[in-house]
């Protein structure tokens, strides 16, 4: 029997039953080869029910930093006889397959290693709680593939007890689970696994964390004051991290106050409202949700657009349209977020590529509202968001200080003769704002959504309404000096075609590129990471003459904005959409670009690749 | 409306507040609402009202929705920032800003469309957080600006202006904001400037959501004969539950009322509301006997007025979020970034 024989470079899957606690424990599985010194992508494939359905949870592991999800699974851990079917197919040739032989079968494939562990047999033995029972048969066959692929035991036994921190008694249990695993791995299945993890130091100044929990970071570091939310898969867990990082960071130590405001509001409408209120009062506000929390806020959006009021909004994008698959990944809002509500609206949008980007950008954001006072979209997905990504450490600079953008102080105020909260002084588009409160006698004026002079007076006169909304688009049109500029892969181009790309997609990239290299098809490419477009993304594309632009959404929603925006030909892009509500893999995107190249080559047309 | 620009010089001998402002410090730019609405003498009441308390305008910040009420904030205090939501939706508006800081005082200006239809869930929840607001209701039945539909609030069987019959319940908000908690419930007549008042005080100065739905008639669409929210037909059935005087803190007491009717209610700030119920009946602390006494007047055909309901015990929403004594709009930066240091053992606990 051939065996797949691998060090630190592999794709493995749990297969499980929904609400049986083996996300916990996966997790730390893939914690245990992190902290072996491998970087890791765990990728957490969820229904959206609370107990019952199948869930999988795929880790990859690689030496070289491909964190992209990959197809064809290299060693199966089949717990759930549900899905039994679908997980065995799913194996490479030469993989392995450990399931629970409390219960014997057949899989009916001769090409692959079967590693029978009785995991229920072993745990009725030795635990008599059912419900314990349940539980810890994750707990042994992490055991038993610690022994299997030669991660140190030791590491998981420290992660039990940092996971138990506070539970002490739970402690000893999980470790005699992990035991029970591991002894009878070392008695019963030697030799049985050529996957091997070889301890490294890959990791080292590495974290392994999810967007959700750095974007909730980064809010407390921007120096945001309010959350209001309402729950949605996949944007919760960012509002509960910002929850989680204020109870350590920020409550008065003397009084037991609170330096911030947590709400979870009634509807998406009321989350959005409050936060445009509380940055209308100068405190900063954010709201985070997902596609459908985004369709409901869009007017509001539209007056915090038109009002020029200070807001950001976090949308964690899944899978779409309407209710669509809430626990699925797609970067399918991007137009829905362009261009959030009715009349003419555009609005700044910033792509974080990982979980570091999201502490950054989310920080940052903050900032660029404040500066722009306009609502700031951070456009992130359920892949950065809840999955956990290897990524570099968070960083933070002391001397960073928080850019409140134009607001006028009481002293401001009063050496000034008029004022006026929409006019241009400057000749940015932006103009000077005050905040209720400041000065008993200057600088009150009404907010409003509906038309007004440069004074916020009400006012019918088409004019004057076009003079505004002119200068609105001024401010928009300037607004790329302040974003997050794009990422080149290359120092120099060196390749007639380029590629384009944004988001989570990162992970498959490198990857992708490596192998289209190594296929002889070596491109430039760009990463597009903040809306309106500054002139690196137009030169780019100006410098190359086909682009591929690779989106993982069926409509080329990035294909459109860059068209709709820029004085660009749409013939000369080549889009490579992946929406299947899965990660887009590396091979998919160099398969996409060699078939089109090869194509080409023998002067075929080029069709869109779906 | 009218078209005439308000002069800006104020007459010298104008009586003076505690700040030293007149009562046309207070006012607003000139209304556009129709000759004659009741819009209007509530602006004038909470003119009146805030000159009394001598609050400084600034420290005010006035919110409202889409409608003919929620135009009326423009139309009073000059001075205070204010907020012209989006229909329905200020009470999200107003629950962010006073989360940014909460030690400004919130006027909340709707009206039934605003309040009672689209905005409902958003009222709801407001009063159910104990949001601190002073939150009027200019209570129409009428959908004014879009030319006299028939609102929420407009009685069963009463008559539009072209004759046509409402067929549906109201929604009566004093009985719903009394079951969902809010700290104080009162209900008045634009018409009734002594009533108003005093209410309008009372509500700014207590902590906690304050409703006052006004009965506040649309002249152009709903003061016909058949309408049951006309001056006349308000004239006729509104029934008094009290008559209120607020006494500001260190003040004597000094209202005579009949022995046995008197009640005394203290407010957050040590200041004093003293209640002379005016039906036996009433007792506006309890919950239950308000809501019942509602029931029963709604039954007879009866509006009524006054103070409706308080609890003074109500925490409002910023003190039952523990929120810091300093505004959060005024914590300083180095109060809320942790630093390079705190983000160094963050990153250990992620490793």
């Amino acid at each position: 029997m051939n065996k797949i024989s691998s060090i630190n470079e592999f794709v493995i899957k749990f297969a499980n039953v929904n609400g049986s606690g083996s996300a916990s424990a996966n997790q730390m599985f893939a914690k245990g080869i992190f902290r072996s010194g491998i970087p890791v992508s765990p990728k957490n494939i969820f229904p959206s029910n609370i107990q019952g359905l199948p869930t999988w949870f795929e880790i990859r592991a690689s030496e070289k930093g491909y964190l992209g999800r990959k197809a064809g699974i290299d060693f199966m851990v089949a717990m759930n006889p549900q899905s039994y079917t679908q997980d065995v197919a799913e194996i490479n040739p030469g993989g392995y397959l450990l399931y629970d032989s409390s219960w014997k079968r057949d899989f009916k494939r001769e090409d692959i290693n079967i590693i029978e562990v009785p995991l229920t047999t072993l745990c009725v033995d030795e635990f008599n709680n059912p419900k314990t029972r349940l539980l810890f048969k994750n707990l042994v066959y992490i055991g038993a593939l610690s022994y299997l692929m030669n991660i140190n035991k030791d590491i998981f036994i420290k992660l039990i007890e940092e996971q138990f921190k506070g539970k002490e008694k739970l402690i000893a249990p999980n470790v005699q689970a992990l035991e029970i695993g591991f002894k009878y791995a070392k008695k019963h299945l030697v030799d049985a696994c050529k996957i091997k993890v070889n301890q490294a130091n890959l990791t080292d100044g590495m974290i392994l964390t999810n967007g959700n929990n750095a974007g909730g970071l980064g809010c407390v570091y921007g120096g945001a004051t309010v959350c209001t939310w309402y729950p949605i898969t996949p944007s919760t867990s960012l509002a509960e991290s910002y929850k989680k990082y204020c109870d350590q960071l920020r409550v008065d130590e003397n009084t037991g106050k609170n330096k911030f405001a947590f709400v979870q509001a009634e509807d998406e409408l009321a989350s959005i409202g409050m936060a445009i209120g509380a940055n209308w009062n100068g405190a900063r506000a954010f709201t985070a949700t997902s596609g459908p929390g985004i369709s409901l806020m869009t007017e509001f959006i539209g007056l915090a657009y038109f009002a020029e009021i200070p807001v950001v909004i976090f949308n964690i994008q899944r899978g779409g349209p309407s209710t669509g698959m809430p626990t699925r990944t797609q970067q399918s809002d991007i137009l829905s977020c362009a261009y959030a509500s009715h009349g003419d609206t555009k609005h700044v949008i910033l792509i974080p590529s990982d979980p570091k980007e999201c502490f950054e950008f989310s920080a940052d954001s903050f900032d660029i509202s404040d500066r722009l006072q306009t609502p700031i979209f951070v456009l992130s997905d359920l892949d950065i968001g809840m999955n956990d990504w290897t990524c570099p450490e968070f960083e933070w600079d002391d001397n960073r200080k928080f850019d409140r953008g134009k607001v006028l102080s009481k002293d401001d105020l009063d050496s000034m003769e008029s004022w006026g909260r929409y006019l241009d002084v400057d000749g940015d588009g932006i103009p000077f704002r005050t905040l209720p409160g400041t000065h008993p006698e200057k600088g009150a004026y009404f907010t409003r959504g509906s038309s007004h002079d440069e004074y916020a007076r009400y006012i019918e006169d088409g004019e004057v309404n076009a003079r505004n909304l002119s200068r609105i688009l001024k401010k928009f049109e300037g607004a790329y000096k302040f974003l997050p500029k794009p990422i080149f892969k290359q120092e120099t181009n060196a390749s007639s075609n380029g590629l384009i790309y944004f988001g989570s997609t990162e992970a498959a990239m490198q990857e992708s590129l490596d192998q289209l290299s190594v296929s002889g098809f070596p491109i430039d490419a760009m990463r597009i990471r903040s809306f309106p477009f500054g002139p690196e993304v137009w030169n780019f594309i100006d410098q190359h003459e086909t682009i591929f632009l690779v989106e993982q959404n069926r409509d080329a929603q990035m294909k459109t904005l860059i068209v709709s925006e820029g004085n660009v030909n749409p013939e000369k892009f080549i889009s490579i959409l992946c929406f299947d509500g899965s990660p887009i893999t590396a091979n998919f995107i160099s398969e996409s670009i060699s078939d089109v190249l090869l194509n080409k080559n023998t002067s075929q047309p080029a069709e869109e690749i779906k | 409306m009218t078209y005439i620009v308000k002069p800006v010089n104020h007459h010298p001998n104008l009586e003076k507040n505690k700040l030293g402002l007149t009562r046309r410090d207070y006012e607003g730019t000139i209304s556009t609402l129709c000759a004659g609405c009741g819009h209007d003498s509530i602006s004038a009441a909470v003119i009146e009202a805030c000159y009394d308390l001598s609050i400084s305008s600034d420290q005010i910040a006035k919110l409202s929705g889409i409608g003919c009420s929620s135009k009326s904030p423009s139309y009073f205090l000059n001075q205070a920032h204010g907020f012209n939501s989006v229909h329905g939706r200020m009470p999200s508006v107003a629950t962010g800003a006073n989360l940014g800081n909460k030690d400004l005082l919130y006027l909340g200006v709707s009206g039934d469309g605003d309040t009672a239809a689209i905005g409902i869930g958003q009222f709801m929840h407001a009063a159910r957080r104990q949001l601190n607001i002073t939150y009027i209701v200019e209570n129409n039945g009428t959908y004014g600006l879009t030319k006299g539909q028939f609102s929420a609030t407009n009685d069963q069987g009463s008559k539009s202006k072209y004759g046509e019959e409402n067929v549906f319940a109201p929604i009566d908000l004093p009985t719903m904001a009394i079951q969902l908690g809010a700290g104080f419930v009162g209900r008045s007549f634009s018409g009734d400037k002594q009533q108003l008042v005093p209410l309008l005080k009372a509500a700014m100065k207590f902590e906690g959501f304050s409703l006052i739905d006004i009965i506040s008639p649309c002249v152009t669409f709903n003061n016909h004969l058949g309408s049951t929210k006309s001056f006349d037909h308000i004239r006729e059935h509104n029934e008094s539950v009290s008559s209120l005087d607020f006494v500001p803190i260190g003040k004597e007491i000094k209202t005579t009322y009949k022995e046995g009717t008197k009640v005394d209610v203290p407010l957050h700030d040590g200041a004093m509301l003293t209640l002379e119920k005016l039906s036996k009946k009433y007792n506006p602390l309890d919950k239950g006997q308000a809501i019942q006494s509602l029931n029963e007047a709604e039954k007879n055909g009866k509006v009524l007025t006054g103070l409706l309901f308080i609890n003074p015990e109500v925490k409002d929403h910023a003190e039952i979020l523990n929120i810091s004594d300093t505004p959060l709009n005024q914590l300083a930066e180095k109060e809320l970034c942790p630093g390079a240091k705190k983000l160094a053992k963050i990153n250990a606990s992620l490793n």
